[in-house]
Formats: C-alpha cells, sequence, structure tokens
C-alpha cells in the first residue's frame, strides 16, 4: 500500500517522478521513443470484450469489474466495483470483481505510470478512468435501446441493470439488450453524472464483495495454490544481511522423506519437497556454512547513538554521506530571539509482519513462466523474473491473489521472495510448480523494515509562544537507494510530513536536512511511509510548544492552520474535537491527546482517550475525522481509520526490531510483540462531506494514533516521549 | 504412516509422519486449506481448529495424539453459522487471512459462553492476531451472533 504517489497529481495523470520510475524500469530503455507500459507489454493479450478492459458483461447480465489493483485489506475492491457500478446504473447486489492480470499497457497506476498498488492510490488514480469505463457501457445500452426501440436516447433511463423507455412502457435487462450493446461503437467522451445525483457512491450499500469468501474459509490466498504436480520450497537463509553461502552439505536433508532436490540459489540453499513439512524438515537437517566476509555487523544500539551524534554534529559522518536541505527559509541570523525549545525523537527498525508471510508459486520452463500470487507491483515482480528467465518482461504471466495483507512489504524493487521462488522453479524446470513457503522467521529476518530514524528539533517561539525559527534534522536510511530509481538529491519519503507540514509554513525561518547513512540493511515503505516517524515528531513536538505557551492544544493548532492557511487541517480538527467533546473534561483517570497530519492526499484527525495502567498506557476510545474526498464507501473508510489505529498503534507501543551483531533479534510473533483484541482500542469514525476526487485511505489513520497517545500521556502526567515504542524493553 | 483422524465428523485416513502438525496434514493432504499458516509456533491463532471442541493451534500440534478426537475446521461451519452471517453483516475480514482462526476461537467461546461480556471476549480472543485491525468489528460480530436465536452447534458437514 505504500508507494509513494502524490494522489493529487495522480489524480491528473503520471507525475515528473513516476513517469521516471516507468521509464527506469526498462533498464536504461530497450527501446527508444516508445512509454514504458507498451514496452512492458510486449507479447501480453490486447483483445478484450466489447466493453473493455475493465467490464465484462455476462449472458446473464451480471455484471464483473476487473481490478487493476490487488486486494490485501483495503477494500479497495468494493469501492472500483462501485464506481463502475454508480455510472453503469448496475444493479450492485449482482457484481462482481476478477483481479486483472499483468498488463501495464492497460492496467497501469496512472499515478505510477507501470502496474501496481500503493501510497493509497487505488481509489484515487481509477477514479475518472472507471467512472468513464462504467458511463461507457451506460451510453452503449442506452443506443441499443433507442435503436431498438426507435425511442430518442434523451428519453432513456437506466437503473440497476435495467433500460428503460417510460413513454413507450419498454424495458429490457442488460442480459437481454447484451448482444445489441456489444455491438455500439464506445462513446470517446461519455456523459459522466452530477455526483450529486449519485444513488450508489457514498451510501451504506458499498460493502465488501469478499466479505463471505473471508468468512468461509474459501478466500484463496497463495498459501492455499494447490497445482498438480507442485513442489514446496524453503530456503536457508544467510544469518545476517550480506552473507553468502559458502557451502553445504545436503545429504541428512536428502534423507527426509518427501525431500526432491537441493538447489543452491543466490539468496541461499533451497531445499525443495513433496509437501510443507518435508522442505521444513529438510531445511533443518541441511548444513549450510555462511561466507561473512561481506555481511554487516550493526547493532541498533549503536546506530542510534550513531545517529544522534551526527545530528548533533559530533562524531565522523561515513564517506560520501552529506546532510542535505529538504527545507529552507527565512534567515535565522535575523530572526525573533525568544524561548528555545530542543528536542530529540528516536525510532526502531519495524518489521511490517503480514499475517501470511512472504510466498509464491512460479512455474517456469517448457514454454512457460507464470507467477501465481499476491503481487503489489507485477510489472516489476515481471521486470525482475524477465531477467532471471531470459524473457520480455510482458510475457511473464501473473495471476495475482488476495494476499494476507501487505503493509508495504511486497512492493519492493528487487521482488525479493519472487525471484527467490523463480530462481528455485528455474532450477526444477519443465513449468514443474514450485510454491515458496517462508516461516514466519524468514519473513521477520529477511528486512526490508521501517529504518531507525532519529530527529533533532530546535525552535525559536515568539512571545506568544509560536514558532519563529525551526531548525530540524533528520537521519534516516533513503528508501529508495538502491532502486532503479535512487533519489538524486534529498529522498522526499525520508521527510514527508514535516516538509510541507502546514507548521513549517506557519513559521517565517525554517531550517531543515536530511542524513541519509547507507546501510547494507533492506528498508522499505512501511505503512504511511515518512509520516511512521514525522507525524509523530511534528504532532508532539506541538502540544509541548502549546504547553509553554499556555495555550489549548486544539486552540494553537487552530491558531497555526489559520497562519499556514491550512483549511483541511482546521475542518477535521474542529470536526473530531466537536465529536470527542474536547471542551469537556475527561473522565478521572482518563487523559485525552489530539494529533492531526495529512498523507496521501487526506487529512487525519484523532484524539485518543488513554489511562496508564502499571506503567502502560490502555487506549479506549479513539475519535477519528477524515477529510479523504468523496468517500465512496463510508464503511469501508471507517475500516481503515479503524485498521490503520490498530496498526500504528500495535507498532508505537509494542513495535520494535532491532540488530545485534548484524543478526536480527526478533523471530516470531512472541518476540515481535503486536497489538491483540484486549488492547485495542473503540474507534469512531466521521467523514467530512467533501465533493473534492477521493484521495486514499489505506495509509493515512497510521500515523496519526501514536502522537496522540503521547499527546494523552503528556497532559496526564507532563512526561514528553522521546522515542517509541512506549513499552520498552 | 497411515493414520485415522476423525474430521468434519468423516475419517479421514491420512499418510504422514507421527510428530507432523495438524495444519499441514489438514492443507496439504486433507486440502482443507482454510485453517492458515501464520507462525508455526502456536502465537497468532491463524491456524486454530477445535479438538473435542477446544480451541486448538494446529500448527504447534502433531497428529499422533489426534486419534479419537474430534477435529473441527472453519470449513464444518457451513458458511452460514449465526457467527459468520454476523460477520459478513459486519464486513469484519479485511485482508482475511486471520478470520478462519478468529471464527473458530469465537465458535468456542460462544458454544460455551452464549452471552459473552467483553472480558469473555478478552480471554477467548487474544490468541488470535489480526494484523488488519479488525478487533473491533470482530467484537461487535460475536456480541451480534450471540444475540441471533441460538442454533445447535457446529456438526459434520
Amino acid at each position: 500500500m505504500n508507494v509513494p504517489v502524490n494522489p493529487k497529481t495522480a489524480r491528473a495523470g503520471a507525475t515528473r517522478r513516476d513517469v521516471t520510475i516507468g521509464a527506469t524500469l526498462v533498464g536504461g530503455a530497450l527501446l527508444v521513443g516508445c512509454s514504458p507500459g507498451d514496452l512492458l507489454s510486449i507479447g501480453a493479450k490486447t483483445d478484450f470484450g466489447a466493453f473493455g478492459p475493465f467490464i465484462k458483461i455476462a449472458p446473464d447480465g451480471v455484471v464483473t469489474v476487473i481490478s487493476k489493483h490487488i486486494e490485501f485489506g483495503q477494500g479497495n475492491h468494493a469501492g472500483l466495483a462501485a464506481m463502475v457500478a454508480e455510472e453503469l446504473d448496475a444493479d450492485w447486489s449482482k457484481v462482481k470483481v476478477e483481479q486483472a492480470a499483468a498488463i501495464a499497457k492497460v492496467y497501469a497506476n496512472l499515478g505510477m505510470g507501470v502496474q501496481g498498488t500503493g501510497g493509497s492510490s487505488a481509489i484515487s488514480n481509477s477514479w475518472m478512468q472507471l467512472r468513464n469505463t462504467g458511463a461507457s457501457a451506460r451510453a452503449m445500452f442506452v443506443e441499443a435501446a433507442a435503436n431498438k426501440w426507435n425511442a430518442p436516447a434523451g428519453e432513456i433511463t437506466v437503473k440497476d441493470s435495467v433500460v428503460s423507455h417510460a413513454k413507450t412502457g419498454k424495458s429490457a435487462t442488460f442480459a437481454e439488450l447484451l448482444p445489441e450493446a456489444a455491438k455500439v461503437t464506445p462513446p470517446k467522451t461519455p456523459v459522466l453524472k452530477d455526483p450529486k445525483t449519485f444513488t450508489l457512491i457514498g451510501t451504506d450499500r458499498v460493502r465488501r464483495k469478499d466479505a463471505q469468501t473471508k468468512s468461509d474459509g474459501t478466500a484463496k490466498f497463495t498459501q492455499d495454490v494447490k497445482l498438480p504436480n507442485m513442489l514446496v520450497a524453503m530456503v536457508a537463509h544467510a544469518p545476517r544481511f550480506g552473507a553468502t553461502v559458502a557451502s553445504f552439505d545436503a545429504a541428512e536433508a536428502k534423507k527426509v522423506p518427501g525431500v526432491v532436490e537441493v538447489y543452491q540459489i543466490p539468496s541461499g540453499v533451497a531445499v525443495v519437497a513433496d509437501n510443507t513439512y518435508a522442505a521444513k524438515k529438510g531445511r533443518e537437517a541441511l548444513k549450510v556454512t555462511w561466507n561473512e566476509d561481506k555481511s554487516q555487523k550493526h547493532s541498533s544500539d549503536k546506530l542510534a547513538a550513531d545517529y544522534a551524534g551526527w545530528s548533533a554534529g559530533k562524531g565522523t559522518l561515513p564517506e560520501k554521506v552529506v546532510w542535505q536541505s529538504f527545507e529552507a527559509k527565512g534567515d535565522a541570523a535575523t530572526a525573533a530571539k525568544g524561548e528555545v525549545f530542543e528536542a530529540t525523537y528516536d525510532f526502531t527498525f519495524l518489521a511490517h509482519a503480514t499475517m501470511e508471510p512472504m510466498n509464491c508459486v512460479a512455474e517456469i520452463g517448457g514454454g512457460k513462466n507464470k507467477l501465481t500470487f499476491g503481487s503489489q507491483i507485477p510489472t516489476v515482480d515481471q521486470l525482475n523474473t524477465a531477467k532471471i528467465v531470459g524473457a520480455l518482461p510482458g510475457s511473464v504471466e501473473i495471476e495475482t491473489l488476495f494476499a494476507g495483507g501487505s503493509f508495504g512489504r511486497r512492493a519492493n524493487f528487487q521482488s525479493d521472495y519472487v525471484t527467490e521462488c523463480v530462481q528455485i522453479a528455474k532450477k526444477v524446470g519443465k513449468g514443474r510448480p514450485v510454491k515458496l513457503v517462508w516461516t514466519r522467521e524468514d519473513d521477520m529476518a529477511a528486512g526490508y523494515f521501517r529504518p531507525i530514524t532519529h530527529h533533532r528539533l530546535k525552535i525559536v517561539t515568539d512571545k506568544d509562544g509560536y514558532p519563529v525559527s525551526w531548525t530540524h534534522k533528520v537521519v534516516t536510511q533513503s528508501l529508495m537507494k538502491g532502486s532503479p530509481i535512487p533519489a538524486k538529491g534529498v529522498d522526499e519519503t525520508t521527510v514527508e510530513g514535516t516538509k510541507g507540514s502546514p507548521y513549517l509554513k506557519a513559521t517565517p525561518v525554517v531550517d531543515g536536512q536530511v542524513l541519509m547513512p547507507d546501510l547494507d540493511v533492506p528498508v522499505l515503505w512501511w505503512r504511511s511511509v515518512g509520516a511512521t516517524h514525522t507525524a509523530f515528531v511534528m504532532e508532539h513536538t506541538i502540544d509541548q510548544l502549546a504547553k509553554k505557551a499556555g495555550k489549548d492544544p486544539v486552540d494553537y493548532r487552530l491558531a497555526l492552520y489559520e497562519k499556514a492557511g491550512a483549511a483541511r487541517h482546521t475542518a477535521v480538527l474542529k470536526l473530531v474535537a466537536e465529536k470527542a467533546g474536547w471542551a469537556s473534561p475527561p473522565t478521572a483517570g482518563w487523559s485525552r491527546g489530539v494529533a492531526v497530519h495529512e498523507s496521501f492526499g487526506t487529512v487525519v484527525a484523532q484524539i485518543a482517550e488513554v489511562q496508564m495502567v502499571d506503567g502502560t498506557p490502555k487506549v479506549g476510545r479513539v475519535v477519528t475525522a477524515v477529510d479523504c474526498g468523496t468517500a465512496i464507501s463510508p464503511d469501508q473508510v471507517a475500516a481503515q481509520m479503524e485498521g490503520g489505529v490498530c496498526y500504528g498503534l500495535s507498532a508505537a507501543l509494542f513495535g520494535k526490531v532491532t540488530l545485534k551483531d548484524g543478526a536480527v533479534e526478533q523471530t516470531n510473533f512472541d518476540t515481535y510483540r503486536v497489538l491483540r483484541n484486549s488492547e485495542a482500542p473503540t474507534v469512531e469514525t466521521y467523514i467530512l462531506p467533501s465533493t473534492n476526487a477521493p484521495s486514499g485511505v489505506g495509509e493515512p489513520g497510521v500515523p496519526v494514533i501514536a502522537p496522540a497517545v503521547a499527546n494523552a500521556i503528556f497532559a496526564l502526567n507532563g512526561q514528553a516521549t522521546s522515542s517509541l515504542p512506549f513499552v520498552k524493553g | 504412516m497411515a493414520m485415522t483422524l476423525d474430521i468434519n465428523g468423516k475419517p479421514v485416513t491420512v499418510n504422514a509422519a507421527p510428530d507432523t502438525p495438524l495444519l499441514w496434514v489438514l492443507r496439504d493432504e486433507v486440502g482443507l486449506t482454510g485453517s492458515k499458516f501464520g507462525c508455526g509456533v502456536g502465537q497468532c491463532g491463524a491456524c486454530t481448529v477445535l479438538a473435542d471442541g477446544q480451541p486448538i493451534r494446529s500448527c504447534s500440534m502433531p497428529i499422533e495424539g489426534l486419534a479419537n478426537i474430534k477435529i473441527l475446521t472453519i470449513e464444518s461451519l457451513g458458511g452460514d453459522s449465526p457467527l459468520q452471517q454476523a460477520w459478513v453483516k459486519n464486513d469484519v475480514p479485511q485482508c482475511g487471512y486471520c478470520q478462519s482462526g478468529q471464527l473458530m476461537s469465537a465458535t468456542a467461546l460462544l458454544s460455551k459462553t452464549p452471552n459473552p461480556t467483553d472480558a469473555d471476549i478478552d480471554a477467548a480472543m487474544d490468541g488470535n492476531i489480526c494484523r488488519c485491525g479488525t478487533y473491533q468489528r470482530i467484537r461487535a460480530a460475536i456480541k451480534e451472533a450471540a444475540a441471533m436465536p441460538a442454533t445447535p452447534a457446529p456438526t459434520a458437514a
């Protein structure tokens, strides 16, 4: 869900950065003068039915919407289908959703230029595309009916998949009109509905299409794939990032009943077996010696100390690593003098810890290059597969299944677990299916963490307590480093949320700098990306400044939003304050904290009610206000706010991956603690009415809860929080 | 080694080493893939099934001790049990991967405690992790199912 895309620009088409992604991904261009989507789709299917690549209508009139985006919890399948159904006036109860094949030319994310899901952009980038698609199909039915009944098209109406002409009393179902409608030439510019006339979008009728199969065990995940003659593989991985196989002894592994073969692959040694348990036992029996000459030996404590030192100008910076400005205005020397506030904040590595550990099914050879799994960025997975098997990317077939969560993990430029599976399947050959299964321990140790991060702030305030000068240093690894599109200067994902903050807009003098050390630890976007730390720093700092100024945290924010012209922030903050009863005191023993943050074009405000139980924060009620433009499914917006709060709170309370001498210390949920049912708050969601185009909701609910809780603790006992997670040890 | 298990009310002969965890037998051999693999150490609950009515973590339960034990999986619930109806009505699932385990834990809870309190739900459901954070809807759905007219406990499909 986390590839950074600006939904505002995504709506209008590809951004400069996104076009660069597409162009660079094709590897310095096999061809010139060709769009990335075209290039990546050579050999792919391009013949679709009468209604185009996004709509199939069966002879019985059932409408199936083809989703170019993966569904791994965000509820986008419902939202995407609703856009089509609304403009088509289809019977929503009978609309189905199917996952698109991997064809970048047809199914590109319009904000990325390649096919993929991320940056909370599934709904926003599809908004006009799918409405137009639905409207176009509707026009085809209307024209077919007009011709058949010899009636003016303007007098034809459509409702719930039935086309009618009131004057003559004629009506026909989509099924009945299908043969004629399919022959109509689609209009070039279909007429869209006035949003005021929507009958589906924005109503509670827009519910998930997968709730039944996900409640009866029949929804199909990668883990559930079973193909004829399929083998199951597990891989012995290096104990530290950068280590390689020196030698291995497979004799004992091969004695395990069910083990078929053992292969060395670039990422380790693979045991291939008839079934999962045999593969696991085979791996346990394997003896591998690792070459650790090039493995990294980092420890989290040392990294945190280095980062803090560097931000204070102490210690020696690593070679070629320099401070870079991400925001600068005004002149610090001429800034008004006043009270000085200083703070530092530290954040740990975090694992995504999806419920379904990474896995993939590949069939390679014998004229077949096929992957079956929860592919988040199919174009990238095609490219990485193509490099290994020596094929055109577009000829790599991907069947995308439901995935048991991602939170950013499945969207990485190396396609790490995918290429591992492809390497094994290539060794097996002849197109024989191989399912790669990672255990939780494999998943936890594989990296691609939210990076360890440090912030140092120095803020000067005026006589009324508002900032006049803001100095802000961030130390964190670049997420784009090592990708085909490394940031040339500042990697925006490291500072987004601080950069662009209304608080900086309201401050006349700003000096923001980022230092991006290059560790050999793979890092990645983690649900809400830069905001995972910047939202905490900005929002918790603001409460401390408000207290110094002797002002109420809500009033203090409203004054700064006024200065910054942040009208959407103002609106959600006022809404959340009203709904949470901010003006009245909390229940005895409880405290309230507020936070507001914009990410992915959506502004979220939360007020958390917190009490301390044996020194640990217990979060009860969380009131959320959200401005996400048009809410296609209010219930699913609420679901994402509920889930976002839990995901953010889990990390804020417990989330911590630590390295010791280069090894990941956490192995499973017993050492990487996550939020459980009894610890989950009750989230109330209020959606700001809006007629703007929709913006994302998968991520923006996540980063707001941690500072809201920290601010509640601060209000309760005056203790500021300088590092997460809250629960130490 | 051949062994007969009582799965969803039917005798099923399986051919697996005695130390094989029930989960892998269910998934790889019997073809019941509703129960999921999440952690392999009984920490996450995605693999939860009922053994003589008790919720167990099938990922950590070798089959050798399961002869003559009645095993019920998500597939035994039929798809429209009160809990499943409440799950669908509340749009509980997000990614959906944990929900089979959640439903089996909830099924065990309601069979013993037809009208659970919040504390009962906490105690019964804390072994089931949901990373999407569907907890509050799970809680609501359990209460809603509890309020539905009584139906017989799940039996063989």
